[in-house]
């Protein structure tokens, strides 16, 4: 019964093959804006509605932070921010977040490997496992992995005999961490890797490249942007992690508290002001990394893909 | 420097891409490998590169008589080029042109500014010296074919392979590039094969055309050779457009150009001839039921009077003007007499 139209988008799209390109490949601000004009009907409702759904779920709570925050006179912001329990916590955090993202870059870029290049069986259990930790409540993550690693512990009591503390102190945080932010990495590197187009190491490999230096001077370099963008939402989950960290960490002052516990400390003690000068601090920190970190990716990506 | 494949087999599970496959290319000679696709040329190609290896039991591939069946691709100096061009993205023209040359051991690496200069000589010949900071996203199709061919080159391989080098760009730089590839073999005189399935192409610019189908070699021949004379019903298929016609024929004369096989002779549309019908004339009786006078040929196709086959005849549009020929005319058809040898007039 329908009619059969030329669609007008074909039509469109014809001419702007046929039309002579433009020598430069940068494009306008308009002529991109104007590309995706019709992949979703109604720009203006998607827009508004996310942005809606952005402020009420994402923007009003941090501007509440930051109002409560603003309570504070900046001499007493100043003292609580730079208190040196809070900058020892603010060092704790960061040194074990940083282990925790180290440790999941290896070991994602890792299994990211052996789930896109063999086949095995088993292959598809381990593939969903890896988002486990997503779906495990954190803090029953950070009790089970406590159990296990105190001195008394299935793995703790390895340790032990040496003297060796795993949980209440560094290895077990970051342990915790590592336990909840391991799928970022993987599951952002797969993808990729699994894209990667296999004659690009095949012609490394004619030009005489061993296999180490196919995967570091053709593999590595293809899905660094990647390896950046997980490392990044990592970073900055561990920074941010609490529920896991609490159970193993031991929590003493100057030794393993860790900043979120520290604000957690200052709710419980009805001081508000102070637990948000803290979480200002977080957060700061969280959206510095997040920036220059996608400053870098975005930059490796386009030099990739245009 | 001469490759040889002896007798190549290799299946993919149940699949057999190559069954049993010889080949002989002398020392700086073009060669195309065409066929269909499945036919297995470009796993012959892969396997003369060393990216894919024969199975045990069959026989070997040999460069200059020497076997290198056993060779990983690394170490045997031949340049590949893929479809896709295969270009690294994160490097830029240069860079790709030198990493054949940059990953090797010290020992055994070119000195900083020997690779310059190289690098510099092979962006000339592809002609892109302005372009050696670009990245392979910001060039054209083209261009980054000719990147993949002198990042092939750098490493001054003793055989060029090309698998389907031109299949991703449009009809116009396809053409261009394949000329360019010709005139570059001429002058450099490198040993090369290349796969296609285009056989417009291979009969352009090789200098010998391996026809394959179903994991075989169906001919080898010179491009005017297996398209004048093939060997078998596949080749006169695959190679130009051909009218099959059941035995008997009225038209089918001796020393014709016809193919003969299995009761059904094979006769290119431009090698048929075409007359009025009359009585006193040898030939076989048809109805035109088609003119088509666009471009510089005229087809006509008619039906056989005996059996309603269809019949096209390629005719140039002169003759057609002289026959007056209108659809619903009687006419004789008949092979054409085989070529006259080739006249020396053409200098």
């Amino acid at each position: 019964m329908t009619s059969r139209k030329v669609p007008e988008k074909l039509i469109e799209m014809t001419k702007e093959n046929l039309a002579p390109r433009q020598p430069t490949t940068a494009t306008t601000g308009l002529s991109r804006f104007r590309r995706s004009r019709r992949v979703l009907p109604g720009f203006l409702p998607t827009l508004g509605g996310t942005l809606l759904f952005l402020s009420l779920i994402i923007l009003l709570p941090l501007a509440a932070l930051a109002i409560k925050a603003a309570d504070l006179s900046w001499a007493d912001f100043w003292m609580q921010i730079s208190d040196a329990r809070a900058v020892a916590t603010y060092r704790i955090t960061l040194t074990s977040a940083l282990l925790a993202t180290l440790f999941n870059v290896i070991l994602g870029v890792w299994l990211a490997w052996i789930l896109t290049r063999y086949e095995f069986p088993g292959r598809r259990w381990i593939d969903a496992a890896v988002d486990l930790p997503f779906a495990l409540p954190t803090a029953v993550a950070g009790l089970s992995l406590a159990t296990l690693l105190a001195p008394n512990g299935l793995i703790g009591q390895l340790f032990a005999p040496w003297d060796i503390k795993l949980a209440y102190a560094l290895p077990g945080m970051v342990t915790a961490m590592v336990f909840t932010s391991f799928p970022f990495v993987v599951r952002t590197v797969q993808p990729v890797l699994a894209d990667l187009d296999p004659q690009v190491e095949e012609a490394a490999a004619i030009l005489g490249a061993k296999p180490r230096t196919v995967f570091l001077k053709v593999i590595f370099p293809a899905i660094l942007p990647a390896v950046l963008a997980g490392a990044t939402l990592a970073l900055v989950r561990s920074l941010g992690e609490f529920g896991a960290v609490v159970f193993i960490a031991g929590n003493l002052p100057f030794q393993t508290e860790i900043t979120s516990l520290l604000i957690y400390t200052k709710v419980a003690e009805h001081e508000y002001e102070a637990a948000a000068a803290l979480a200002t601090v977080v957060l700061g920190a969280a959206l510095a990394v997040l920036v220059v970190m996608n400053t870098i990716q975005g930059k490796l990506y386009r030099r990739l893909h245009g | 420097m001469s490759i040889t494949a002896k007798n190549i087999k290799k299946t993919f599970g149940r699949y057999t891409a190559l069954d049993g496959v010889s080949l002989e290319v002398p020392t700086g000679k073009l060669v195309a490998l065409l066929g269909p696709s499945g036919s297995g040329k470009t796993t012959l190609l892969r396997i003369i590169a060393g990216l894919e290896f024969a199975d045990t039991g069959s026989g070997g591939i040999f460069f200059d008589g020497e076997d290198v069946t056993q060779v990983p691709a690394g170490q045997r100096g031949v340049g590949f080029v893929f479809q896709h061009y295969a270009l690294f993205r994160h490097l830029t023209v240069a860079e790709n042109i030198a990493f054949g040359l940059k990953i090797r051991r010290r020992s055994e690496r070119p000195t900083k500014k020997a690779i310059a200069e190289k690098v510099a000589e092979l962006l000339h010949l592809i002609q892109l010296e302005d372009l050696g900071g670009r990245y392979p996203v910001q060039l054209s199709g083209g261009q980054r074919q000719r990147v993949a061919l002198a990042r092939a080159l750098a490493i001054e391989p003793k055989v060029l392979l090309l698998d389907e080098p031109f299949g991703a760009l449009d009809a116009k730089v396809r053409k261009d590039l394949r000329r360019w590839l010709r005139r570059f073999q001429d002058e450099i005189g490198l040993t090369t094969i290349f796969v296609t399935h285009d056989q417009e192409e291979a009969l352009e610019i090789a200098d010998e055309v391996v026809v394959m189908n179903n994991a075989r070699i169906e001919q080898v021949g010179a491009p005017q050779e297996v398209y004048d004379r093939p060997t078998s019903s596949f080749v006169h298929r695959f190679l130009g457009n051909v009218n099959q016609i059941t035995l008997p024929w009225g038209g089918l004369i001796d020393g014709s150009t016809a193919h003969v096989e299995d009761g059904v002779a094979f006769v290119r549309p431009h090698d048929i001839e075409l007359v009025h019908f009359s009585e006193d004339r040898d030939g076989e009786a048809a109805v035109v039921y088609d003119i088509h006078a666009a471009g510089p040929v005229a087809r006509v196709s008619a039906r056989r009077e005996g059996n309603n086959e269809s019949v096209e005849i390629e005719l140039p549009r002169s003759q057609l003007a002289l026959l007056r020929l209108v659809e619903g005319d009687c006419v004789l058809l008949r092979a054409r007499p085989k070529h006259p040898p080739v006249s020396e007039y053409a200098i």
